[in-house]
């Protein structure tokens, strides 16, 4: 770890002004990732910035039916909010997937929007990244590469968002609340995380001197038909190989609205918002989910170490839309897959 | 407590330990599993992989549980830690303490107290009702031992005492 | 031979658990002294090649670094390959931390920073450069396969394939059932909980208090002592309490030889912990690739037996195990051919992992047995129940006991087998392909010499002590109970000291060998104190034992008592108090039998029956149940016995599905080191496990009739899982570990 002098906001505008000051800078909040990388010397900020005590802990339902998640709400709160449950059980499920019960006490909402990529190569300082070290090259192209992404992928990245919640807040179009020096802005959460095109080192587009204050959700339709299904090495504790938000929105049996986002395939959560619309009035079957699978997965492409991800990929989209049709959502702590 | 040098970048911060309220100066780069085990002596809580990746530091920070070796203890300034020395000593042990003695739910002990302080923190949060609740929210803490079924074992023992019913029956 | 058992035999809680559920058990880093000195290790970034420039001038300032060590101002330390090789060294060259610029392995130590506080040590280290000229690695054992080569020099300990017997190619030739397959096994790390650590408390220049995570205090301490000239009464290595080693405790490691070299330079005390990502540096389970040819008659009896395997080493040190001998005894076949090699690799020397070579040999023989009874459509178990022996073909011996019959009865029944659908694929539940397979376990029940000591106080506390080591067997335990059962007390009134360099000598903590060797110690020692204060007794005037002989007399309730009429005898104390004496202490030596060693071999057996459901569509997989049946001899406590099958049952599922270090072989570089992305089982993988311990006298194998549980319980285990998974899915998996990746790739092709 380098040494770094420590800050501590007292609210938001603080932590703004800190931030913009030296935008070098890292926020704090539940360390989950922050203190990870930097006892593997892959950041090594100057500053940090601790932001716990900032007043993002609420969960609120605003005046249009939206829910407003403040953006130092643990992930355990969040799991286990009564109306997160209630309303947006997807939600709830796809937190429950991630990480363990300590480190969901401790990550924030805030946080685990800003997870740095899973990787071999960018958590080895001695290997090239052009994530960590922009233009030192990718490890993991041609490398051990078996977590890697299949879809939106660069000749300089090849790496995955980590996330599960993630996945469940693009599944569900949320909206991701920022505070700059300027005030406030929206920002769609599938605008939120980017790909890594010829510049992996930026993960998404929030502005250096911009913190995440909230994440919004809309009143929506999907709390009936949803499912959250993670395929990892391991029955728990381990990052998703593939994972799947699915939820649908159903009139005897047809299609209103129907939305798949992946997870660990990506350098951000995938969706793909057109081909869903084209799903709209099919039968929820699995002759359309299969369509729809396929459609996703259309431009796909291993590296060799990951070839399997991609009918890994299209099986769970199948499962977890049929669980989600037939009501069944997958529950986290039961290992048998329904 | 901590070397002269580090002392120029030290913060003060107050935090009750076990029970006791202690004032430290803490240099930011130190964990609370680093302060524990080192200035504090306080070794109970363990270090097996100090990246949140098994679970041997667990402790219970305001009731819940965490890892602490990614916990910056100079952000802890007013929080309530107890530590599996606080939770119970020979002699007086806390009931899932005796349990994993009653079950043989460990071997070698490293992973041991972060055990027991995730089945506190389990506990108190009141989510598991059922052993494969049990076992996935008990999946933060590693046994390399392997003795997830031993532990489980403790953890119904003392959930059935504590509800004043069967657990295992109330599960099925 | 044994009286009937008032505490030895009963599932007793662990002695030292109080304090391990407390937090209160020391480990080697948890040793405390004002003024400690703390270190950090820095690791080589390329797997082969050399330092050109090592750069410490940003770390040397970072406040509170003491001093930074690198190959170029390292201490001296002893030259002779002899002075480095500890206990169960293979023959080779040790590696020797910071001694030249030259690197061997990805993960190598290359500088030692020391600070007054463990953060600046660690955060100097990050600031410390090298720059290296890199060589091309190879690290692939399939790449150096063809460079294999029969080990020149043996390993101690390590019994050589035996000389084929009768003609294994023609016999394979003319049978009438045939199967040939190879089996691939990725290297593994032991990954035991607790980080390897040396805690140097320094007194003066020659002496030392050392607590070291290790499986030998006196192999941590005679390897110091002979490297840097300590006389080894001044040098005191101890090990308390050892979280987990699996194996990777047996040879010493870097960061006991680095904290003694800066204690010894800087005169003060030091603390050198392993960061996780260093676990992966040194010792590991060698990657593997076998072939396995078996042939049967027509009645489905064994014709051939052929079994070759291939282990990677490092390019200093033959480190072997054995592999292939378990296939020549382990069924009845007359012609067998066993040959066993190494093709070294640029990684550090593999070491000894749980159940050393019997995890890896005995998966590939296993696997191939079922594959043999596929092949002749015969049911997996009948097939070994048909070929079993009671004898060691390969070295022409006796068995000392074998009830593996009763642990494939009782396995059996306890997991319901006869209820198995024989064909792959036919048995389902919901979206589950369910897969029942069986596997046999064989291990040695091995002897070495142990020494302990047993002292009866007058007030009736009893101590035991030896030198050798619990790492979470049970050894506290296990010699408590024979101290109380030998002096009839409770076992609140005997004290263990252990885990102490300065105590009478034992071997290593590994192979289970510790409670047949100083269990037997304890036992002999408990006896010769009986004997002495029968001795004594019959000194007293009007002794009514005056003429009753020691194996006569008893202890009971205090008393030395003829065991025929327990009225007649004499209280302990009026013994001791007659010769004015406190207390009585003596010593016992255990060993193998060497005559009987001629004749006779002793083994123990499992029979491992193993349940999967694997999602027809995903290809994820869940063991979910498993039964093992162990026949290991006398069991001293059916508690922590049990437990230790439990945890071999447990990192056997890991080997078959989860557990492979990940080797970038453009770099030789291990990707995973760590327990995120290496993958042991966590609690959700583990479901209903259940051990059997069959009923096995053995009065051969130990003086206790002890044969030692540490390995059996992961042998077989791993083949288990894959011949349950063959049954679900039809699909023969000889690439160890059965990843998800690979069940879908198989499962794309039935769909």
């Amino acid at each position: 770890m380098k040494q770094f002098s420590y800050i501590r906001a007292e609210d938001v505008a603080g932590a703004v002004a800190a931030l913009s000051a030296d935008p070098q800078a890292r926020l704090l909040a539940g360390g989950t990732n922050l203190v990870d990388l930097m006892k593997y010397d892959v950041m090594s900020p100057a500053t940090v910035i601790d932001i716990n005590r900032l007043p993002l802990k609420d969960i609120e339902t605003l005046e249009d039916g939206s829910l407003r998640i403040g953006a130092l709400v643990s992930n355990a709160a969040l799991a286990y909010d009564p109306t997160v449950i209630e309303r947006f059980p997807l939600l709830a499920s796809a937190v429950l997937a991630g990480a363990s019960p300590q480190l969901r006490n401790a990550a924030t909402t805030g946080g685990n929007l800003l997870q740095r990529t899973r990787c071999y190569y960018f958590y080895d300082p001695s290997s090239p990244c052009n994530k960590r070290e922009p233009g030192s090259g990718c490890g993991a192209i041609g490398g051990v590469n078996r977590i890697h992404a299949i879809l939106g992928t660069s000749a300089s990245c090849i790496a995955t968002h980590p996330s599960d919640m993630c996945v469940a807040l693009a599944a569900l179009d949320a909206v991701v609340e920022v505070e700059g020096p300027n005030g406030r802005r929206d920002i769609a959460f599938l605008d939120f995380h980017r790909l890594p095109g010829e510049e992996p080192q930026y993960d998404n587009t929030l502005a250096p001197d911009e913190m995440v204050v909230a994440i919004r959700l809309r009143p929506d339709h999907f709390a009936a038909n949803h499912s959250y299904l993670k395929i990892r090495d391991r029955l728990s504790y381990a990052f998703a190989l593939v994972s799947v938000a699915a939820a649908i929105d159903m009139k005897d049996r047809a299609i209103v609205d129907i939305r798949v986002a992946l997870g660990g395939v990506a350098h951000k959560p995938w969706r793909d918002p057109l081909a869903e619309a084209e799903c709209a009035g099919k039968p929820a079957d699995e002759a359309t989910f299969r369509q729809l699978a396929q459609r996703l997965l259309a431009g796909a492409q291993g590296q060799g170490g990951n070839d399997f991800k991609i009918p890994m990929a299209e099986r769970t989209i199948i499962r977890a839309l049929t669980q989600a049709a037939s009501g069944t959502p997958q529950v986290q702590s039961d290992k048998a897959i329904r | 407590m901590l070397h002269a040098d580090a002392e120029r970048m030290a913060i003060p911060i107050v935090i009750t330990l076990n029970g006791r309220q202690e004032r430290l100066n803490v240099a930011p780069w130190v964990t609370l599993l680093d302060l524990l085990r080192g200035p504090m002596e306080l070794p109970g809580t363990k270090k097996g992989c100090d990246h949140g990746q098994c679970g041997a530091c667990t402790v219970l920070i305001d009731g819940q549980r965490v890892n602490s070796c990614l916990k910056l203890a100079v952000t802890l300034d007013g929080a309530e830690i107890t530590t599996i020395e606080g939770l119970g000593q020979p002699g007086h042990l806390h009931a899932l303490q005796q349990a994993f003695v009653d079950h043989d739910a460990y071997q070698c002990g490293y992973c041991t107290p972060g055990q027991i302080c995730s089945a506190a923190g389990l506990m108190n949060e009141g989510h598991a009702h059922s052993r494969e609740e049990i076992r996935e929210l008990m999946s933060g803490n590693l046994c390399r031992c392997g003795a997830y079924t031993n532990i489980a074992d403790a953890i119904e023992q003392v959930m059935g005492q504590q509800s004043g019913k069967n657990y295992k029956e109330a599960a099925e | 031979m044994f009286n009937p058992s008032k505490i030895v035999g009963l599932p007793v809680s662990r002695i030292d658990g109080p304090l391990k559920v407390s937090g209160t058990a020391p480990y080697a880093a948890e040793h405390y002294e004002p003024g400690m000195l703390h270190g950090a290790i820095v690791l080589s970034t390329i797997a082969t090649g050399k330092i050109r420039s090592i750069d410490t001038s940003k770390a040397e300032a970072v406040p509170g670094v003491v001093k930074i060590y690198t190959h170029e101002n390292r201490p001296s330390a002893a030259w002779w390959d002899s002075k480095w090789q500890d206990s169960v060294a293979p023959p080779g060259s040790p590696f020797r931390p910071l001694e030249k610029p030259h690197i061997q392995f990805d993960g190598q130590p290359v500088a030692l920073v020391i600070a007054e506080t463990y953060e600046a040590a660690r955060d100097a280290a990050s600031l410390v450069t090298v720059e290296y000229k890199a060589e091309t690695p190879e690290t692939n054992l399939h790449t150096v396969y063809p460079n294999a080569y029969e080990p020149k020099k043996k390993r101690s300990g390590i019994q050589p394939p035996p000389k084929p017997r009768g003609k294994a190619e023609e016999a394979f030739a003319g049978a009438a059932y045939r199967i040939s397959a190879e089996y691939v096994m990725e290297g593994e790390h032991h990954n035991p909980m607790e980080l390897f650590a040396t805690t140097v408390l320094w007194e003066n220049d020659k002496q030392l208090t050392v607590h070291d995570k290790t499986q030998g205090s006196q192999a941590s301490r005679d390897y110091i002592c002979n490297i840097f000239g300590l006389d080894p009464d001044d040098v005191i290595v101890k090990n308390a309490y050892v979280g987990g080693a699996f194996g990777q405790g047996l040879r010493p490691k870097h960061q006991l030889f680095l904290a003694v070299m800066a204690s010894l330079d800087l005169k003060r005390s030091v603390k050198v912990e392993m960061s996780r990502q260093e676990m992966f540096a040194l010792t590991w389970r060698p990657s593997s690739l076998q072939t396995v040819s078996l042939a049967a008659d027509a009645d489905g009896m064994l014709q051939s037996v052929m079994h070759h395997a291939v282990q990677a080493t490092s390019r200093y040190e033959d480190y072997q195990e054995v592999v292939v001998n378990w296939s020549g005894l382990a069924y009845k076949c007359d012609n067998a051919k066993l040959t066993y090699e190494l093709a070294q690799v640029d990684m550090s020397t593999p070491g000894d992992m749980r159940a050393p070579g019997a995890a890896t040999g005995v998966l590939a023989l296993e696997s191939a047995m079922d594959e043999l009874a596929t092949e002749i459509g015969i049911d997996p178990l009948e097939l070994r129940v048909k070929n079993f022996i009671h004898f060691d073909q390969n070295g022409d011996k006796q068995l000392t006991s074998k009830a593996l019959h009763a642990c494939y009865r009782e396995g059996a029944e306890a997991f319901g087998w006869s209820e198995r659908s024989a064909a792959p694929r036919s048995m389902r539940d919901g979206h589950d392909l369910v897969g029942w397979g069986m596997a046999t376990g064989f291990w040695e029940a091995g002897m070495a010499p142990a020494e302990a000591k047993v002292r009866y106080a007058i007030d009736g506390k009893v101590t035991v002590s030896a030198a050798a080591t619990d790492i979470g067997t049970g050894t506290y335990t296990i010699l408590a109970q024979l101290g109380a059962e030998a002096f009839d007390v409770p076992i609140e009134a005997v004290h263990v000291a252990i885990a102490d360099s300065t105590l009478p000598t034992t071997g290593v903590e590994g192979g289970s060998w510790t409670a047949a060797s100083t269990g037997s110690a304890v036992q002999i020692a408990a006896e010769a104190v009986k004997a002495t204060l029968l001795d004594m007794a019959q000194d007293m005037e009007n002794s009514p034992l005056e003429k009753a002989k020691p194996e006569e007399v008893v202890i009971r309730d205090g008393r030395l008592v003829l065991d025929v009429n327990s009225q007649v005898g004499i209280a302990l104390s009026d013994i001791l108090a007659s010769k004015q004496l406190s207390s009585v202490e003596e010593l016992g030596k255990a060993g193998p039998d060497m005559l009987q060693m001629r004749k006779f071999v002793s083994y123990t057996h499992s029979a491992v029956f193993v349940e999967v459901k694997i999602d027809e569509q995903l290809g994820v997989i869940r063991v979910t149940r498993v039964v093992s049946a162990i026949g290991a001899g006398r069991i001293l406590n059916p508690k922590t016995a049990r437990s230790q099958i439990l945890g071999g049952i447990v990192m056997g599922i890991g080997m078959a599905l989860h557990e492979e270090s990940m080797i970038d072989h453009r770099t030789g570089r291990i990707m995973n080191h760590n327990l995120a992305e290496y993958h042991v089982p966590a609690h959700a993988d583990i479901s209903d496990l259940e051990v059997i311990f069959v009923d096995e006298h053995d009065d051969k194998a130990s003086p206790i009739g002890v044969k030692g549980l540490g390995e059996i319980g992961i042998v077989g285990v791993a083949a288990a899982v894959a011949n349950a998974i063959y049954h679900a899915t039809g699909t023969r998996f000889r690439h160890f570990p059965i990843t998800i990746d690979k069940i879908l790739e198989s499962e794309l092709k039935h769909a």
